[in-house]
Parts: structure tokens; C-alpha cells; sequence
């Protein structure tokens, strides 16, 4: 018995992607329809179906294959031709076959009378006796009077006979069948009798794919990686202790078992990468039933569809995509009569294209239809009263169209069944927010619409900055950190004002809306001589939100909340620190929601408009394993490495000979108060630093881990993490880095400078 | 919705498992209460564990705890079956119970033993019972010296938060 389940649920994963290549399979036949090869392989597919079935006695899964393939056979042949019916009954009983397995899989057996074979089948056998479809004599006999009669038990005897045969044979010892001449009931490797060449060749191709992987299962896949968050979360409980520990061997051991840890994490990561076009394959289905219900003309073009990102969000943005397909088909490509008339081909063009963008995986879904009229979403929003005329007055024309993703809105003139009930766009919006993406929408009325959906790479592990507020930390995800900004005294009391109670802070000339985190946790507004605002983004809202405590930034592993808590839009998950402890995880727009900051006026150009002028080149280094530090790429005069053997001393000072002098050396670990770890190799790499002066004479040699690139920004420094060598931290490519005062460091060096 | 899962998930445990387990209760006392969770819904029983703060939840949600790596929601029984707050001196206890695929502890103030109630009867609910009582009590099991409440631990976890608004709903 157990053996069964095994072959069963083998049998089933094995048909689930024979039936979902068979989809493009059939989909692809209908444009080419004189494919000899498709047909083969879809012959094959369901032949192996049927033959499998037979072998484990799911009669009513067999019976339906079995007028399939007969059908099949006769197309393959050239005794039938493929018409638009017969695609759609092949179709049909494709999605039977489905469901037939998805009954198997939750009872192990196909006799649930929910799914009705019947009728399909009943279809099916109208058109093998069709004469028009030129059946020979055994079509005849096959289909007998069933046409008339569509019932099961005729259907059942009519197609019972051949199979009756091969059924009993299956319960004999295995090798038998081999012996039969044409239907063996077996699985794979018989197929290739059947179905003479092509399948050969298949068999071959398949055998490479079988040889470089193994089919592993999700759930294992999803308990490594919790186990690696776990190794992850104790490495850096570890580390934390480590750094404080005088023990020479632990420090180095934990620094190994860290940087094990880190590739470990990242191949962990990397198995549960999988290709978009998992989730792609299933729209060329979509897109042809759409537009033959529709009577639109589409060509579906897909690009990068080998882009990869995780599983689980994956899964996450099945349906929003598909969602947006059907929105394009809907309202932006227009019927056949409607193009031509406006110029354009018939046919429509559906693009979708899937690329890497900074870290993130970028969807693209473009249609070339009618565009969506930014006056019109106007009119409508107005009208079902999404927003009011002073807040529409104030939009400019990407904001406007933004309307469409609000609750309640909805731009179809007729409420259709695939789209445009007023529950889309929003819905889509959300379930792309939850796994962190954004997702915006251009338009030119008359060219056509293009939705691009930004996708984080993958959801476990996220760099985040931990805030602590009321005794308790939270983890704020670094994706959403614009910078850090800490005023004090004078300051404070003239850049934050309270409008109306609301307190809002100028920020380069520029007021940004305050949320304090202590009141969005439903405590009081603190009374503080200080101030430190994280500067949040999220979409097109941009706002300060107060807080009492920068930690620090780490690496978090996002695990989920329970039901309970669901409600609360303030938290995107929870996370568990070094200590043991559970943290949460702040969910930016949720909060920025609740404490009612809406999209910020200016537009976010502004920010590289102002950048422009105020812009500095950084060398960005690697210090103390990981941190961050830049340096003005203005002070450096050049990059060396050093064997360690040449590191020499004067005094307290470390020096190498360098150029025909003498060049000390500071450690920047050690002068901005980080542990060093810069000589950890045979190398060690040095940033030669010349104040003005012309040859080695005043310069300084600063050993740091590695230098990480060069960037040019316009730096928004804060005062947090100022300390001794530090002038404050900056967000540099997503990540806060320390700044260097090199005068306090260069001063260490005992040279003067 | 609350009622068909769990009446489902009543059938699919006594039907997967044996008449006895069935019966079997594991018990605790929630001020001066005695309530039993069928065994095989209870995960584990653990001493009162580090707990953060969800602030804006409901005020049943005690916190959160890690239980190995895996964050569980922590539900006060006092707080949400309306029953007055537990001494300060007096330290809770986690009964950690599976609803609906995720893991749930309740907060308890005292365990008692496992015990088999075969041939025993369930009877309904008393009606007079405060009405907190009531919904999360599948029926109830008179004992010769006590009287067992059985918990819905489905319903007993049922605690959504919905954030600005008068109180959750219970």
C-alpha cells in the first residue's frame, strides 16, 4: 500500500508538468496546427497518462485520456485536422485531467463525482465521429451512437474494451508488459515505443536534466532555510560575544563560522531560486481564452523569463500578475475593428519582461492598447469619491494615474467578469506591498500602458536598522531607510514645528511629516532635548518617524506573526535577535497609513535635482568585518596592498617603506573604536592618504579590510554614530556607513599633518 | 467560519486518532476554572517564557515568544475569557496548542495532570455562563470532583486585532 502511494504521488508530480507543458503545448498547436512534433508530444504526454492510470486502476482518469488520445492520434496521423473546437475540447479535457489528479492527490482515488467526466468526454467523441472530421471505420466503431447519447456508462463501454487487455497484464509481475506490443500500461520509458523519433531524442535531452539535478522536496527546502536562519540568528549572538572576548581562538574560530555561515546562507538562499517562467507558463492559456472571449487579436511576447527569484514569492505574485494580464486584455488592448480603425495592427501586443534591477526583480507588463486617460481616472475617482477636487488639484499626472490602485476604484464602463470590478488593482497593489515590492503604472493614452512590478529578490533574510523605543527593539527593513537625522537643542527647535499639531521637520527646505513611534505604538509623544528621525520611504510617502534609539543595522531573518496579529498593518513580520528575544519588524507603509502621512507632494525627482549640485565622489571600505566606512575619494591619493611581512615599527608606530620613505600606518578599525580584523590575509590593503603636499612627505597609509567601490552621492550625514574618527553615518547604496573624519584619524598616525 | 473549522477539525482528530486519546484532556485552571485542551491538539507545556510586547494588539495578546526559532503569539485566557487579571506575584504558564496550522500559547495560571474522561459524557455548555465563557467551550465534562471545560482552542486563539477601533472583538 504504501508503495502505491509512492508510485502515486510520483505519477502525480510527473503529470502536473507533463500537463502544464502540455498547455503551451496545445496553445502553441493552435497557431502551427500542422506541427507534427507538438502533436507527438502531446500525444505522448497524455498517452502516458492513460497508460499510468490504467496501471493504477483510476478508470475514470483512463477512460478520458483514452478519447483523447484516440483524437490525438488522429491529428497526429493526419487523419484530422486541428480546428478552434477541437483545440477547446483538447483544452477541456486537459483541465479535467487536472482536476481528476488534484482529486487523486486528496483522496487517492478518481471516483469523486465532483468532477465530470462525462460531458467532456461525451464532447470529445461528437467530434471523432464528426464526419467532416474524415474518420475512418474505427472511428465509427469507437463512437458509435455515443454522440447522440452522452451518457457515462456508454462512453464506458466504448472505450473499456482496448484498455481491458492491458489492465490485467499490469497486475502481473512488471517485465510483462514489456512483452505487449503497443499499449503497455507502464510509465515513461515505453513512450519512447510508441511515439517513434522525436521521442528518442526527448528521452535523451531529459536524461542530461535528470543527471545535473535532483528533484528535492519544497518542504525540506523551507526547513533549511530555517535552520539557516537559525545558524544565522546564533552566529550573531556569537559574534556579539566574541568581539568582547580576549580568547584569540574564539575570535578567529567565530569569524570562520561566520563567513561559512554567510555562503551557507547565501547557496541555502540560492536553491530556492526559481525562474519566473514557472509562473509565466501558465499565461499563454490565460491570454489565448481571454481574447477569444474578448475577440481581441493578441500576441503574447515574453522576455527573461529565466529571471529568477524565491520561492515563496513567487507564489506570492502568481496572482497579481495574472491579474495585470487580464486588466491589459480587458481595458488596454482594444477588439481588432477598434485598432484599425486608430492605425494600428489588428493584432495587439502583449510584452511581459522580467530583468534585475539593484537588488530587486523587475516585472514589466506592457500592452500597446488604448492606454489608461489620466482625466478620465480623474472624473472617476472624483465621482466614486476616492479623492477630492483640492486633493486632485494638487496631483500631477503619474499620482493621478496612481488613483487606479486605490480601494473602490474602477475605470470599466461595464462590469465584466474578468476585470474591473473595483476589488482589482487595489488588491494587486496589496499583495504586492506585503512581500515588500511597489508596483506603478505609465501610460500614454492611444500607445498604450506599462505596469512594472518591483519584486525583492528574496523575503528570509533582510538587512534592517534596529530602533529601540519603550524598552523594546524593532527592526525597521533597510529598503525603506532614506537616512538618519538627529537634532538637538537650537536645532531641534528650529527645524521641527507643529503644524495644527502635526509636527513636521524641515529638512533641506523641504517639510517632511513626523510620526512619532511612541505614539504610532499607542503610547504618549516623548519630551525629548533630542531628536533622532529615521527618514522613510515607502512609494511615493516619505516620511520622519521619531525615535527614541538607533541600534544598529544586522541582518534579520523575517519570520511570520501569528493570525492574531494580522490586523495590524504597523508589522510586517518579527524577527529574533542575538539575545534570544523576539523583535518586530516595522512595516513602513502600514505605519505611515495609520498615522494617516499620505504621498508626499514633492515628486520624487526632487531628490536627485537637489542631489546635483551637492554631489561628493566616496571611496567606500570595508572595515572591522562588514561595516561600512567612506572616505572623500578627494583625499586619496592611492590604493596598496602590503605584505604583512613589510608592516615594521617606529615608536608606537606601525610603518612600511613606501616610495623611498617612511609611510606610518593607522589602523581605521581601531582609530573610529571597531575591532580590526584588516590582517586577516597574507595582505593587507592600504589607502594612502597625501594632505595637498606634493611626495610622501606628510602621508598617511590607513589600513583597511578591503575597499568596496567608489560611489557618487549627494551625502545627507547625520550626527548618529558620531563618535571619535567619525563625523556621523550616511545612507550609502542602501546601507548605513560610517564617515571618516580623516583629521582625527590622520592625527593618530603621530604625523603631521 | 470559527465554528465550521472547528467542528472540522473535531471530526478529522477524533477520526484520525484512537477513541481513547479522544478523551484524553490535558488540564489547567484559569482563575478558579478548570479547563481541559484534548491531547493531541497540545504541542507542549512550558514555564512562563521572555515575552515582547505587541503594542495595538488586542489586549488578550500578551506578547511574543521564541520557541525554538519560531515566533508564537501569546494569548492571556484571563483577558479573553473576561475574567479578572491574574495577582501580580502569580506567574503564568504557556500551554502551547496547534490551531489551524500555526502555533498558539495560551496563558494559563496553573497545569494540572492529563486525565481520561472515557465514559464520561460531554454535555453542552451551561447557558448561564458569562458569554466569553461560553464561546470558546466545546461542551463540558462533570467530573466526581470537578467540572471539566472542554476549550475550543480554535476559538480560544481567535483573537483578531483590528487596530483604531473600540477594543477587538472578542
Amino acid at each position: 500500500m504504501d508503495d502505491d502511494a509512492e508510485i502515486i504521488a510520483e505519477f502525480l508530480v510527473e503529470s502536473h508538468e507533463n500537463l502544464d507543458q502540455l498547455d503551451r503545448d496545445l496553445v502553441e498547436l493552435e497557431r502551427q496546427p500542422d506541427s507534427r512534433e507538438r502533436l507527438s508530444s502531446i500525444f505522448r504526454t497524455i498517452h502516458t497518462i492513460k497508460g499510468t492510470s490504467g496501471f493504477l486502476a483510476f478508470n475514470r482518469l483512463e477512460q478520458l485520456t483514452h478519447v483523447g488520445e484516440t483524437l490525438l492520434s488522429r491529428l497526429r496521423d493526419g487523419e484530422a485536422v486541428m480546428t478552434p473546437p477541437i483545440a477547446e475540447a483538447l483544452l477541456a479535457m486537459v483541465d479535467t485531467v487536472r482536476a481528476l489528479l488534484d482529486v487523486i492527490e486528496r483522496t487517492s482515488s478518481d471516483v469523486d463525482p465532483a468532477v465530470d467526466v462525462a460531458p467532456v468526454v461525451a464532447v470529445l467523441e461528437a467530434l471523432l465521429s464528426d464526419p467532416s472530421a474524415d474518420s475512418s471505420a474505427s472511428g465509427g466503431t469507437t463512437a458509435g451512437g455515443v454522440a447522440e447519447e452522452p451518457d457515462v456508462s456508454p462512453a464506458d463501454s466504448s472505450t473499456t474494451p482496448p484498455e481491458r487487455f492491458p489492465v490485467p497484464a499490469a497486475e502481473v509481475p512488471v517485465e510483462v508488459p514489456v512483452e505487449v506490443p503497443v499499449e503497455p500500461p507502464v510509465g515513461v520509458r515505453m513512450e519512447a515505443e510508441a511515439a517513434p523519433e522525436p521521442a528518442q531524442w526527448d528521452g535523451v535531452e531529459r536524461r542530461a536534466v535528470v543527471d545535473s539535478s535532483v528533484r528535492v522536496d519544497v518542504d525540506l527546502l523551507d526547513d533549511l532555510v530555517d535552520l539557516v536562519g537559525e545558524l544565522v540568528l546564533t552566529r550573531n549572538q556569537l559574534l556579539q560575544r566574541s568581539l568582547t572576548s580576549d580568547d584569540f581562538e574564539l575570535v578567529r574560530a567565530s569569524q570562520r563560522l561566520d563567513l561559512v555561515a554567510s555562503e551557507l546562507q547565501e547557496s541555502v538562499m540560492k536553491t530556492r531560486m526559481q525562474p519566473i517562467g514557472q509562473v509565466w507558463s501558465k499565461l499563454p492559456r490565460v491570454v489565448r481564452d481571454l481574447s477569444h472571449q474578448l475577440g481581441r487579436e493578441v500576441e503574447l511576447v515574453m522576455d527573461g523569463h529565466e529571471t529568477e527569484l524565491d520561492r515563496s514569492l513567487l507564489e506570492a505574485v502568481k496572482d497579481p500578475l495574472t491579474h495585470l494580464v487580464r486588466n491589459s486584455l480587458d481595458h488596454g488592448i482594444e477588439p481588432p475593428e477598434v485598432r484599425v480603425a486608430a492605425g494600428k495592427p489588428p493584432k495587439g501586443t502583449l510584452s511581459l519582461r522580467a530583468y534585475h534591477e539593484s537588488g530587486q526583480v523587475v516585472v514589466e507588463i506592457a500592452d500597446d492598447g488604448k492606454g489608461i486617460d489620466a482625466d478620465r481616472v480623474a472624473a472617476v475617482a472624483l465621482e466614486r469619491g476616492v479623492v477630492t477636487r483640492d486633493q486632485l488639484s494638487r496631483m500631477d499626472g503619474r499620482e493621478v494615474l496612481g488613483l487606479i490602485f486605490r480601494p473602490g476604484f474602477s475605470t470599466a464602463a461595464a462590469v465584466s467578469n474578468i476585470s474591473g470590478r473595483g476589488v482589482g488593482m487595489d488588491v494587486v497593489r496589496t499583495n504586492i506591498e506585503r512581500i515588500g515590492g511597489s508596483v506603478d503604472v505609465t501610460s500614454e493614452v492611444g500607445r498604450g500602458t506599462v505596469t512594472r512590478v518591483r519584486i525583492p529578490l528574496t523575503l528570509a533574510i533582510i538587512p534592517a536598522l534596529v530602533v529601540g523605543e519603550g524598552g523594546e527593539r524593532y527592526a525597521i527593513p533597510q529598503a525603506n531607510l532614506v537616512e538618519l537625522v538627529r537634532l538637538e537643542g537650537d536645532d531641534l527647535r528650529r527645524q521641527v514645528e507643529d503644524l495644527a499639531g502635526a509636527p513636521v521637520l524641515r529638512l533641506r527646505g523641504k517639510l517632511l511629516p513626523l510620526v512619532s513611534l511612541a505614539e504610532a505604538l499607542g503610547g504618549g509623544r516623548p519630551d525629548e532635548e533630542a531628536l533622532t528621525v529615521v527618514v522613510l520611504q515607502s512609494d511615493d510617502v516619505r516620511f520622519g518617524l521619531c525615535i527614541s534609539e538607533v541600534h544598529d543595522t544586522q541582518e534579520i531573518v523575517v519570520k511570520p506573526i501569528g493570525r492574531q496579529l494580522k490586523g495590524l498593518a504597523m508589522y510586517a513580520g518579527a524577527t529574533i535577535m542575538g539575545d534570544g528575544r523576539v523583535a518586530l519588524i516595522l512595516d513602513v507603509a502600514g505605519i505611515a497609513a495609520t498615522a494617516g502621512v499620505g504621498a508626499v507632494q514633492a515628486d520624487p525627482a526632487d531628490l536627485r535635482v537637489t542631489s546635483a549640485d551637492d554631489r561628493t565622489a566616496l571611496l567606500v571600505l570595508e572595515v572591522a568585518d562588514g561595516r561600512r566606512a567612506a572616505l572623500p575619494l578627494a583625499a586619496v591619493a592611492r590604493l596598496e596592498e602590503f605584505d604583512r611581512d613589510r608592516i615594521e615599527r617606529s615608536g608606537m608606530t606601525e610603518v612600511v617603506q613606501y616610495r623611498d620613505g617612511i609611510l606610518p600606518l593607522v589602523r581605521l578599525a581601531t582609530a573610529i573604536g571597531l575591532p580590526d580584523t584588516s590582517d586577516r590575509t597574507g595582505q593587507v590593503s592600504v589607502v594612502v592618504h597625501e594632505p595637498g603636499s606634493v611626495g610622501a612627505v606628510g602621508a598617511v597609509g590607513i589600513v583597511i579590510d578591503q575597499v568596496l567601490d567608489v560611489v557618487e552621492v549627494a551625502v545627507s550625514a547625520s550626527q548618529v554614530g558620531r563618535r571619535t574618527g567619525v563625523t556621523g553615518s550616511a545612507v550609502v547604496q542602501d546601507r548605513v556607513t560610517d564617515l571618516v573624519d580623516l583629521d582625527a584619524v590622520v592625527a593618530r598616525s603621530g604625523a603631521t599633518a | 467560519m470559527s465554528t465550521m473549522t472547528s467542528a472540522s477539525a473535531a471530526t478529522a482528530a477524533s477520526g484520525g486518532t484512537s477513541a481513547r486519546t479522544a478523551e484524553q484532556y490535558c488540564t489547567f485552571r484559569v482563575a478558579d476554572l478548570f479547563f481541559g485542551v484534548a491531547v493531541d491538539e497540545v504541542q507542549e507545556v512550558l514555564r512562563h517564557q521572555p515575552m515582547t510586547p505587541v503594542p495595538r494588539a488586542d489586549r488578550a495578546v500578551t506578547g511574543l515568544i521564541n520557541l525554538r526559532g519560531q515566533i508564537v503569539t501569546a494569548v492571556d485566557l484571563r483577558v479573553r475569557l473576561g475574567l479578572p487579571d491574574r495577582d501580580a506575584g502569580l506567574v503564568p504558564m504557556n500551554v502551547i496548542v496547534r490551531s489551524r496550522g500555526e502555533v498558539v500559547s495560551l496563558l494559563v495560571d496553573d497545569i494540572g495532570d492529563v486525565i481520561d474522561t472515557a465514559g464520561i459524557d460531554a454535555q453542552p455548555a451551561p447557558s448561564n455562563m458569562p458569554r466569553e465563557v461560553q464561546d470558546v467551550v466545546r461542551g463540558v465534562r462533570p467530573l466526581p470532583d470537578a467540572i471539566l471545560l472542554v476549550l475550543d482552542a480554535d476559538r480560544a486563539v481567535d483573537v483578531t486585532t483590528t487596530p483604531d477601533t473600540n477594543g477587538g472583538t472578542p
